[in-house]
């Protein structure tokens, strides 16, 4: 294969792909194809079903128009559901992110993502802790008024016993200090409300703050990762992404990454696997793709086939200790 | 009067050929999507939003906001000739426009929600060019508490001034929050009432509930009463349409109401839904003839699509400004503003004025090419009204059941819809109300989120809906308002007591029995 040739070849634009990669005798849908998104409108993982349909349309990747579909219901368990139920279907791709985790096992949703069929890894998400303008200007600072508060210092962020609840109680446990967590429907809900200080934090993923932070209405206090966000082009008046101390720096030893993955429904041929691997990797090849990782702080990764089998494995591991430590199984 | 300049640059941006024909292209695929029930503005807009991708920025979003404008007019007309609301927000509509359709003034029912609705949208573009930056600022005011007071508000409203039997309201909208329990709770994240089923994951969606209700059961009724309902020649003219507008300035104190409290709900997001409820039940309130409501006074048309469209357009301003989508269809463009690289949020004003003051010029232009094409098609719509019940009620049937379907592309959602049908037909025969029952139903579970985001803040004390000026003044209104008959009756009560009292000088013992006769009725 060549695969080999396009690992290294990163540099190679888009467009060169289109021509090199096409088979003779290769599968190709046949019918508009739906880009499931477990999530509500204007959220990360929309946004990103749309950069993605943008990109395979403008640079011609694929003869069918594809369709971005909304399946929120259910904090996402709703997308779930209707790729489980949509077997052998090749027409349809889900965007996951760690609700395929996590949901099954906080609300017994009877789903589990190795029914599906694993395409590629397209980013990896960051979290970050979040204050308002007015509030503490470093954790340490934070966590010494959080312990100093007569009442819990509220913390917002999107859902219940999901990633944003589970990165408070792993706040909670390594610093001591008590918050109390507010569910909200989304992240750009958590945006505001902080912004409007009826929370004093949350740990929004990047591009959930992006506006109000480039605003600054609200400060970055440090990210959730092992070494900080590489890109150092300026995003607001002082700051690039770069310049945000991770946690562990900080004295806080949380770190937590997301994925964000397309599955296609179970019980597809190889060839139809094949094409949509094909696809997402020359997707992250396109200038759009490239743009969006930069301005939204993600991770640009590309995993496929064993390594992403392995990488889903151990994740899924790390997801359900932590979900099992934080007390959020379901019996 | 920056605003006024940046305003005229605006229209500048606008005035080609090419944006002119995008903005009637829009406006006419809006109505079409308004007029089919269930299809409504927000999949309209999403549906359509992959061919703007290639257009730029400011064509694009005049295009999808004109189609946005278009299903705005277009909810209307369905609601008014036959009793099922093209959108959410146009269920208030049916409450007296599809009676006067039935009385043979279908044109003017048609021409005063048209007419309200370009009114009601100025006023929030007024709004919006003026005072974009201050009251973006006011709609960070709200947090969960504040949230819950509006919610609390609106219900309140419904049950202490509508003019239904008030335990009936209550019945109706104990069910509706009943139903809007069903599904994933954000809270606490767990499912509930789903009883093991997929499909009741997702919880009951209100747009399937509303076609049936309203759509079926109407069908159902008019089928038991032999199709007697037969198109009423609409004779419509420029003269109709002038008779409308001739009596306009008598109603100027409704439209004012209903302007404001759209514009209000828009920002906050309570939504248009709240707004045309509000709108409606206000006027009704503050009517000299109260008991003629819901049987076809113009005013019932006027009040709620004034506030449906101040309050839809007004919704536009949140998403401007702070990123966050004042309805369903707001989410969608706000999506859009991403692909075309435009990041809504506090900047986007300072760093794209060409785009944002292009789209508030549309806004008016939009509003001005909308009301001039809707009302020139009214005769077409009406005309709808003559061809035989036997003909039309299938495809009514139909265009239901596509609308239910298309919501969610859910087989079950029709089966649903077939089911609210009948419990919308029952209520309908022992006279329990719908309206409360759909007003739960869409505010139901944003209301419980909000009020137990309040409750995990204060730590559980409800003190917290008074602990500021903003939600303290709406919780108080609210409560006064569910109470409103009897306070209503313990002032005229203290009025009667007080006229004799002159002479004889009565302390207010008596006065304190009234309120207590009252509540034993």
């Amino acid at each position: 294969m060549k695969q080999m040739g396009k690992v290294l070849g990163g540099f190679v634009m888009g467009l060169a792909f289109a021509a090199t990669s096409a088979t003779a005798m290769a599968w190709e849908p046949t019918k508009p194809v739906e880009i499931v998104v477990a999530a509500g409108a204007g959220g990360a993982s929309d946004q990103m079903a749309r950069m993605m349909q943008a990109a395979i349309q403008k640079n011609n990747l694929m003869k069918q128009p594809m369709v971005v579909s909304l399946k929120g219901g259910a904090s996402g368990a709703e997308a779930l559901m209707y790729m489980k139920s949509s077997d052998g279907d090749p027409n349809k791709v889900l965007i996951a992110y760690s609700l395929i985790y996590m949901l099954p096992l906080s609300a017994k949703i009877p789903f589990n993502w190795r029914d599906l069929t694993p395409v590629a890894v397209v980013a990896m998400d960051q979290f970050v802790l979040w204050d308002n303008a007015g509030g503490p200007k470093t954790v340490k600072e934070f966590i010494a008024a959080a312990k100093a508060a007569s009442s819990p210092l509220k913390m917002g962020g999107t859902g219940s016993k999901r990633e944003d609840h589970v990165l408070t109680v792993f706040m909670e446990k390594k610093t001591g200090a008590k918050f109390s967590y507010l569910p909200y429907k989304s992240g750009g809900e958590a945006a505001t409300q902080l912004v409007g200080n009826h929370t004093e934090a949350n740990v929004n993923n990047p591009s959930e703050n992006l506006e109000v932070w480039r605003a600054g209405q609200v400060r970055a206090l440090c990210v959730f990762d092992k070494e900080r966000i590489s890109y150092t082009t300026k995003v607001t008046e002082t700051q690039s992404w770069n310049d945000i101390p991770t946690c562990k720096e900080e004295g806080i030893d949380v770190q937590y990454l997301m994925l964000r993955a397309m599955f296609l429904p179970g019980k597809v041929t190889p060839e139809q696997q094949a094409f949509y691997v094909d696809l997402f990797q020359k997707v992250t090849q396109t200038p759009e793709y490239k743009d969006y990782m930069e301005k939204q702080a993600l991770k640009p990764v590309f995993l496929k086939g064993p390594e992403m089998l392995k990488f889903l494995g151990e994740d899924d591991a790390l997801n359900r200790s932590l979900m099992t430590e934080a007390g959020f199984v379901a019996n | 009067m920056e605003a006024f300049g940046l305003l005229l640059h605006g229209f500048a941006v606008l005035m080609t050929w090419k944006i002119l024909l995008l903005m009637m292209v829009g406006l006419v695929l809006g109505i079409f999507v308004g007029v089919l029930p269930g299809l409504g503005g927000p999949n309209g807009v999403a549906i359509l939003l992959p061919l703007t991708f290639a257009m730029d920025p400011t064509s694009a979003i005049v295009m999808l906001s004109c189609i946005y404008w278009g299903a705005l007019f277009g909810g209307a007309i369905t609601s008014i000739l036959f009793n099922i609301p093209g959108e959410a927000w146009s269920v208030a509509t049916t409450f007296d426009g599809y009676p006067m359709a039935q009385q043979g003034k279908a044109a003017e029912a048609l021409t005063a929600a048209f007419t309200s609705s370009f009114i009601g949208s100025l006023v929030a573009v007024l709004l919006i060019t003026f005072l974009s930056p201050t009251i973006s600022s006011f709609a960070l005011k709200f947090g969960p508490p504040e949230f819950f007071a509006v919610y609390l508000l609106t219900f309140c409203s419904f049950v202490g001034l509508g003019r239904e039997a008030k335990h009936k309201t209550v019945i109706s909208m104990a069910l509706g929050l009943l139903i809007a329990g069903v599904g994933m709770d954000t809270v606490s994240g767990t499912l509930r009432m789903t009883f093991g089923s997929t499909d009741l994951l997702r919880g009951i969606n209100f747009l399937v509930a509303v076609i049936g209700l309203f759509g079926i059961s109407e069908i159902l009724l008019t089928m038991e009463e032999r199709l007697a309902l037969r198109g009423h020649a609409a004779k419509i003219s420029l003269r109709v349409v002038l008779s409308v507008w001739k009596d306009l300035p008598k109603y100027w104190a409704t439209l004012l109401r209903s302007s404001f409290i759209g514009c209000w709900l828009g920002i906050t997001p309570g939504g248009a839904i709240a707004a045309s409820f509000m709108g409606y039940n206000l006027a009704k309130r503050f009517s000299k003839d109260p008991e003629s409501f819901g049987k076809g006074r113009i005013e019932g048309v006027f009040a709620p699509e004034t506030a449906a469209h101040a309050s839809g357009t007004a919704a536009l301003l949140p998403m401007l400004a702070l990123g966050i989508p004042g309805s369903g269809t707001a989410a969608i463009l706000l999506g859009g503003l991403m692909v075309w690289g435009l990041n809504p949020g506090p900047l986007l004003f300072v760093e794209h004025k060409d785009f944002v003051w292009g789209l508030i010029a549309s806004m008016y232009l939009g509003n001005v090419v909308g009301l001039v094409l809707v009302l020139t098609t009214v005769p077409i719509f009406a005309s709808i009204l003559r061809v035989p019940f036997a003909a039309v009620a299938p495809m009514i049937v139909v265009s239901c059941a596509i609308g239910a379907y298309a919501i969610q592309n859910a087989m079950f959602d029709i089966w649903l819809m077939l089911g609210f049908g009948v419990a919308g037909y029952v209520f309908k025969k022992i006279g329990i109300p719908l309206a409360p029952f759909t007003l739960a139903l869409v505010l139901g579970s944003r209301a419980e989120d909000a009020f137990r985001l309040a409750m995990i803040g204060s730590g559980g004390s409800v003190g917290i809906f008074w602990s500021n000026g903003l939600v303290g003044a709406i919780t108080t209104l609210a409560i006064t308002l569910l109470f409103w008959p009897v306070i209503d009756k313990v002032f005229t009560g203290i009025g009667q007591v007080l006229r004799p009292a002159r002479a004889q000088i009565i302390g207010p013992v008596k006065v304190s029995r009234v309120p207590r006769q009252s509540s034993t009725e």
